[in-house]
């Protein structure tokens, strides 16, 4: 095999923070490289350089060269890139919902026949021949086995997975296809749909194309793998063949050591082994991509419960389940009594709140203004924040623009004002929205997912602060689920960590990474007997 | 996957439309009017106004919005006619030198336009307004107080008393009025047919629903609806963005030059600044949107907007007893019907998130 692609010592800045660090990574013909590495570690980062996106160069360029099939070459657009023959499917769907399967297939790449006007007025004037383009966006459809999707359907109406298959189709119809970059394909996938697109992987590998596939899913990175580079805060941390690794190895890698032991508030009152505030038996949520299967442990008043595991295990099933995003079945009691799942209305009556991991999906009303995101659900849901005037219910506008404006202050949101839509703030701030909203609600238990994916480390280190700040002034029970170890352990008083949708074990703080790691990888046998 | 459309969803769909259509329909009632008059008035003003409206196509589909700068496009052709009476050249020759220099003029005019809104991204139809606006400045300055002094203009009589700056309007008369429309006319009983602009407008529809068939316009569909996919595509979302902007401001004064032969006369401060409102309204009465639109929306609209254009003097006047009321209720109904698509646009994005 010959060498195909390397990138050389890649160093990135973004406003002043490095994000990849003197990073290379090299790739043979029709090789497949796994690209690992904790959210935020800077993969998809350094992908948009090889394929020349727009937001590399708009934010300084990159140091570094990339040699592709032997010369230094300069991709500043991904017209360059996909004339060198590289492909990506991006993390973000990059189809246009108003054009069929086959006008996404043949973006940019239309077959077209001349006529008058086009020899006059030059190429672009060109018709449009559709059914050679239909006859090869078919062809491509078929060599990644996917018959039933039909070529000239409106993108807008199709399945997520479908929409996934259609960008590969469209990367394999580039005839000079040399290398394909997959940024986390699986992610919108159920398993077995993933299991397809990993068929397709190894294919297209066969027909000498090479792929660099990046993947929260272990397993899968080992399973079609031919080696792996794992990425830690912008750094390579690990290369090699895949079987150099085991999947525990990979797993304490990516996560690394960079527990800081934050001081920590002491409590006013000590946590009582023995007071449970919510207790969960066998819980079970059909979250394609995270479901839960039969997953138990109690929830202690006043503790922050970490919940941690690889991506795809279930995790995140746990508290979508509980708060009644997904449907769920279970023996759940709350404060002694039987609580009611699949209500999100009992929930929060209940004082159970819940911080999606999807801030900008089900979180946030990104057109609306700050302070309306913060006050609206215990508007909807309470009828706070409400006034009556002349017999009808009316906002409070006072009201709500007090309590935004210390929320404002108390959280350091950074927005020109509470007026200001949160569609323009950073995902720091806008996180912090959402977390405001939350306490604006009176949460007794309050379930945060990723509340720091995404985010700078300054509003990482804000957020978990403020975590910490709700529940040893506020007395508020927290389940923080995160895909980062090192948050988890840095506030939470014991971590849950799920494997295959169940417990796999419940761990301190203080335990060794490598515990953590088993424990991940569901081989760490002896749950903790304090669990 | 695709649902059946409810009527309910049809009827929403094409609110703007039918509710047009129901209020022209209530005020032919009361205006009493011969429907061959409305008739007459109506297919006169499709082969007068159309061409302008489908000026507004492009940038729709390519996702620039409602360009109010073809405005820019009106004033040009202005400009060209002024030239082509103080030149004195007259009849068809006088309107194709019109088309050729206001092209012209246009294609710089959009070239600029194009540029100033490639800068100002998610804000093109405000920016297209102001830019209506600043060049309403330019082209007052020039024809206020340059022309007759900086610029030599020989026909005296069209300039103010002080012999610098043009008066407040032009006749055409003589020289280019109905120079289009009188080359062939067809007269089926009271109704006069003026078959050249018809021509135009077919010959434009024509070319319109060519065009958006080829590669450009492909690349105008896709641009449209989302500027960074067509961008990571490869597709150059700048030089479209123009290349629409520039298609559009030309048509735009093509259409003003048949739109003023028909007139006769050139409100010289003033025509261009209402025909960038009718013909918005126009397409948006048609069933346009800020994000959609074709030819049809254009005709349509054309017929819907101005058969109440036509009736509705005569309803103020029977209703209210003046005809004031009516000439008042044309300006509201414009603003109105543009103010009102605006709004909903802002709703559905926020909805649509
Ligand atoms: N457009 C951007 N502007 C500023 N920072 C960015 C941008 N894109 C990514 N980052 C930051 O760069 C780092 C790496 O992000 P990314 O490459 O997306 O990680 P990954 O794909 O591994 O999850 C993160 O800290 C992220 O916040
Ligand atoms: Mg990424």
């Amino acid at each position: 095999m010959s060498r195909l692609l390397e990138m050389r010592n890649i160093n990135k800045f973004y406003y002043g923070n490095q994000v990849l660090k003197d990073v290379t990574i090299t790739l043979d013909e029709g090789e497949i490289l796994g690209l690992v590495g904790e959210n935020g570690a800077g993969k998809s980062t350094l992908m948009n350089i090889l394929f020349g996106m727009p937001v590399i160069h708009s934010t300084g360029g990159f140091g570094g060269e990339i040699v592709f099939k032997g010369e230094r070459v300069n991709i500043d657009s991904p017209m360059k890139a996909m004339e060198l023959g590289i492909g990506m499917v991006h993390q973000e769907f990059m189809l246009l919902p108003g054009f069929t399967v086959t006008e996404n297939i043949k973006l940019n790449r239309e077959i077209t026949k001349p006529n008058f006007l086009s020899m006059v007025f030059g190429k672009r004037l060109e018709l449009l021949d559709m059914e050679p383009m239909r006859e090869e966006a078919r062809k491509a459809l078929d060599t990644i086995g996917m018959h039933s999707i039909d070529e000239m359907h409106l993108v807008a109406g199709l399945p997520v997975a479908h929409k996934q298959f259609v960008e590969i189709a469209r990367e394999i119809d580039k005839r000079s296809l040399k290398l394909l970059v997959l940024d986390e394909p699986t992610a919108v996938l159920t398993e077995s749909e993933a299991e397809i697109l990993l068929n397709v992987v190894r294919l297209l590998s066969q027909k000498g194309i090479s792929i660099i596939f990046i993947s929260h899913r272990l397993h899968e990175v080992l399973e079609v793998a031919h080696k792996i580079v794992i990425l830690r805060d912008g750094a390579v941390v690990g290369e090699g063949p895949k079987e150099k690794f085991t999947l525990f190895e990979i797993a304490e890698k990516m996560v690394g050591r960079k527990v800081e032991n934050l001081e920590l508030p002491p409590r006013k009152v000590p946590l009582d082994e023995n007071k449970i505030i919510m207790s969960i038996k066998d819980l079970h949520v059909h979250m394609p991509g995270e479901e839960v299967k039969g997953f138990s442990i109690d929830i202690r008043e006043g503790e922050i419960l970490g919940i941690g595991g690889l991506a795809g295990q279930g995790k995140l099933g746990v508290a979508n389940g509980i708060f009644g995003m997904y449907p769920a079945t279970g023996k759940v009691t709350y404060m002694g009594k039987e609580y009611q799942l699949n209500s999100p209305l009992f929930a929060l009556k209940n004082g159970i709140v819940y911080v999606s991991e999807d801030r900008r999906g089900v979180g946030l009303l990104l057109d609306e203004s700050v302070e309306m995101n913060i006050v609206a659900t215990a508007i909807q849901a309470f009828g706070m924040f409400t006034k009556r005037f002349l017999g009808f219910t009316i906002y409070d506008r006072k009201a709500i623009r007090e309590h935004a404006l210390r929320m404002i202050k108390e959280l350091d949101i950074r927005c020109k004002g509470p007026a200001q839509p949160v569609r323009r703030l950073s995902g720091g701030n806008q996180q912090k929205v959402c977390l405001a909203r939350a306490f604006t609600l009176n949460p007794k238990v309050l379930f945060v997912s990723e509340p720091t994916r995404g985010i700078d480390v300054g509003a990482k280190k804000l957020v978990l602060d403020y975590l910490v700040k709700l529940n040893r002034e506020h007395g508020i029970t927290i389940v923080l689920t995160s895909s980062e170890l090192a948050e988890l352990k840095s506030i939470c008083d014991r971590i849950a960590i799920v494997c295959e949708g169940k417990l796999a074990a419940v761990l301190p703080p203080t335990a060794s990474d490598v515990e953590f790691g088993l424990a991940m990888a569901g081989e760490l046998e002896e749950v903790k007997a304090h669990g | 996957m695709q649902k059946r459309m409810s009527l309910k969803d049809i009827l929403i769909a094409n609110a703007v439309p039918i509710t047009f259509f129901i209020l022209t329909f209530l005020a032919v009632l009361v205006a009493k009017i011969p429907i061959l008059f409305l008739l007459s008035e109506i297919v006169r003003r499709l082969s007068r106004n159309t061409f302008l409206v489908l000026a507004l196509i492009i940038p729709v589909v390519a996702g620039l919005g409602l360009n109010f700068a073809i405005v820019l496009g009106a004033m040009a052709a202005q400009a060209a006619l002024f030239f082509v009476v103080d030149w004195g050249i007259t009849g068809l020759s006088g309107i194709l030198l019109a088309i050729v220099i206001s092209s012209v003029i246009s294609i710089f005019l959009g070239w600029i336009a194009g540029k100033t809104l490639n800068r100002a991204k998610g804000r093109e139809m405000i920016t297209s307004m102001i830019l209506g606006f600043f060049a309403n400045g330019v082209y007052q300055l020039i024809f206020l107080f340059f022309v007759g002094s900086l610029i030599p203009f020989k026909k005296t009589d069209f300039l103010l008393p002080q012999g610098v700056g043009l008066r407040n309007t032009v006749d055409l008369f003589g020289i280019v009025d109905g120079a289009l429309n009188d080359l062939l006319t067809l007269n089926i009983g009271f109704i006069t047919i003026y078959i050249v602009p018809l021509i135009f407008v077919v010959g434009l529809c024509v070319f319109l629903t060519f065009l958006l068939k080829t590669k450009l316009g492909q690349d105008f569909k896709a641009v449209g609806q989302d500027m960074h996919i067509a961008r990571t595509a490869g597709i150059d979302v700048d030089k479209t963005r123009i290349i629409a902007v520039i298609l559009s401001t030309v048509f735009a004064s093509i259409g003003q030059v048949i739109y003023l032969q028909d007139i006769g006369t050139i409100n010289t401060y003033n025509s261009h600044e209402q025909i960038g409102l009718f013909s918005i309204a126009a397409l948006l009465v048609g069933g346009a949107s800020v994000k959609k639109a074709n030819i049809w929306n254009a005709i349509l609209g054309v017929i819907l907007f101005h058969a109440l254009f036509v009736v509705a003097p005569s309803a103020g006047n029977r209703l209210f007893g003046q005809p004031q009321i009516g000439e008042f209720f044309r300006e509201f109904i414009a603003y109105a019907v543009i103010a009102f698509a605006l709004a909903m646009h802002g709703w559905r994005s926020r909805k649509g998130k």
